[in-house]
């Protein structure tokens, strides 16, 4: 193995233990800068270790310690380099628990959720301060900040490197799992950014998404987490038009849906159900299941999907989670039943301004004919509307729809 | 590690409470209280009196002004802190959920102490 491979399969996996022996994100991280350079030196020299990993650990080590002597400060550092020096010598494999420690920390409730992002990406993920920056169009200082006010808050406010245990757990799950589904859906967005770079942030969503279930093995939700980032990412190559127009599930090329990511999807739902009561990305999982297995659109097993909203409606109920159950009961039970739901939902009034109520009402009123009160709800749904691609899709759709209502 | 657990609250709602519910949270503070010294975890806390009774000190050009009321005008205030030993910040954040607080609406301001350097 060469040291980049080493460096991208194994970073996240060494720095994380290499903060464990030496309990500082900054040191560990220097140190095992350090040692990847030595790697480099040395191994075109003598060729790659057995155990690459546990050679870098052991170095990064080393040269935290020597980073420790050199620091003229008293009383405080001698007691870590007490402590250091008393730890095994040798080899130091890196511990599996050790990538759970570094997630938990990184995602952490009492840091901010941006910073959360930015130091999972930055640790686990080994990407550099710039490609986090680039990617979530943030200038580099204000990154770079961001992650230093994140390690200083984790050192000072004592934030124990653990995995959080018993009761802690799912509630803390529940954040690291949050983080890894925004950064895979800062990925999927094609609305701004360069493309190739937002790919690869879907990427690492789905690596630490593996992480989770292989280090995790007894959580339904992380199958399912993972499970719906597979089912969303094998849609990848037909979700907008050559314009960047956005296309529906009806009129994407399912040829060209990558269908080794949907079996894989497909079986990690049915291990995250047998669950005792599925969680709500687990659900949505099985929603993107049927989707995706559907030979075509009109094959879609519409009364199934209904059915999983009415579960994930009860657990998790936001608004586009309302909507969607809407659409899926107009599917299965025929627009003028979803149009009832929709219009229980617009009573409540919750979703004022959220545009995607109007819009799923004007497709409802236009598949019953209503061409008139559809283009009404197409134009409330455009007054409402901030993003410029769905801007575009609801224009096109009005104009079909003035259309018909003058033919 | 040491904490502050700093108690913030709208002095107004607890004037509005009854008596009884009063009487309540004052005893839910020191059922908490004796918990902690119990546990180990309590160095010190106190109630505070009200805002208003506070004066600040404020320099400005080199020179202390003295001028009456808190240090912000704001609707939610310091009424009480304590002062705790943790093991780690989810240890602090643990205790801070035991504050009677969730009746009065309460924030609870968790903030770690300075290391101080071991003397000489």
């Amino acid at each position: 193995m060469t040291v980049e491979e080493v460096h991208r399969e194994h970073y996240g996996r060494i720095l994380a233990t290499v903060i464990r022996l030496v309990g500082d994100f900054d040191r560990a991280e220097e140190a095992v800068q350090e040692a990847f350079a030595v790697a480099v030196e040395s191994w075109a020299i003598g060729g790659a270790p057995q155990n690459p990993a546990a050679w870098l650990v052991s170095t990064a080590r080393h040269k935290a310690i020597d980073q420790i002597r050199r620091d003229a400060r008293r009383d405080a550092r001698r007691e870590e380099l007490e402590r250091h020096l008393r730890g095994r010598a040798g080899e130091e494999p890196p511990e599996e628990e050790d990538r759970l420690r570094l997630v938990f920390t990184c995602c952490h409730p009492a840091l901010a959720p941006e910073a959360r992002v930015a130091l999972t990406l930055r640790t686990l993920c080994g990407l550099t301060t710039e490609e986090i920056a680039r990617a979530f169009v943030v200038p580099v200082p204000t990154l770079a900040q961001r992650l230093v006010r994140a390690k200083a808050k984790i050192r000072d406010a004592g934030i124990a490197y653990l995995v959080p245990a018993g009761d802690a757990l799912p509630e803390r799950l529940s954040t690291v799992m949050a983080v890894v589904y925004l950064v895979f859906n800062e990925g999927y967005s094609a609305s701004f950014g360069p493309a190739l770079l937002r790919g690869e942030l879907s990427r690492e969503a789905i690596r630490l998404g593996r992480m989770l279930v292989e280090l995790m093995p007894s959580s339904p939700e992380v199958k399912g987490l993972l499970a719906l980032m597979l089912l969303h990412d094998a849609r990848r190559a037909t979700r907008v038009d050559a314009s960047g127009l956005p296309l529906t599930l009806e009129e994407q090329d399912r040829a060209l849906w990558d269908r080794g990511q949907i079996a894989e999807g497909a079986r990690l739902v049915e291990a995250a159900l047998r669950a005792s009561a599925p969680g709500p990305y687990a659900l949505q999982a099985a929603i993107a299941a049927l989707h995706a297995q559907a030979p075509r659109a009109a094959e879609t097993d519409w009364p199934q999907i209904a059915s999983l909203y009415g579960l994930l409606v009860r657990i998790h109920p936001t608004p586009v989670v309302e909507l969607n159950f809407a659409v899926a009961v107009a599917m299965a039970d025929g627009p003028q039943r979803g149009l009832d739901l929709l219009e229980r939902i617009a009573g409540r009034g919750e979703l004022q301004r959220y545009h995607l109520l109007p819009a799923a009402q004007a497709d409802l009123l236009r598949r019953l004919g209503r061409a008139g009160d559809a283009a009404a709800a197409y134009r409330r749904a455009l007054a409402l509307v901030t993003n410029d691609a769905e801007r575009r899709y609801l224009e096109k759709r009005l104009a079909e729809t003035a259309a018909v209502s003058r033919a | 590690m040491q904490y502050m657990l700093l108690i913030y609250d709208d002095e107004t709602r607890w004037g509005k409470l009854p008596e009884a519910e009063q009487g309540k949270i004052m005893k839910e503070f020191r059922e908490f209280t004796e918990a902690i010294v119990k546990s180990g975890n309590y160095r010190a806390g106190d109630q505070l009196h009200p805002a208003s009774t506070a004066t600040c000190v404020r320099w400005k050009q080199g020179k202390p002004l003295t001028t009456d009321g808190p240090y912000a005008e704001a609707r939610e205030q310091l009424g009480g802190y304590y002062l705790i030993e943790a093991r780690d910040l989810d240890e602090a954040m643990a205790l801070a959920k035991r504050i009677p607080g969730q009746s009065l609406d309460a924030t609870i301001e968790v903030r770690p102490v300075s290391q101080r350097e071991a003397s000489a």
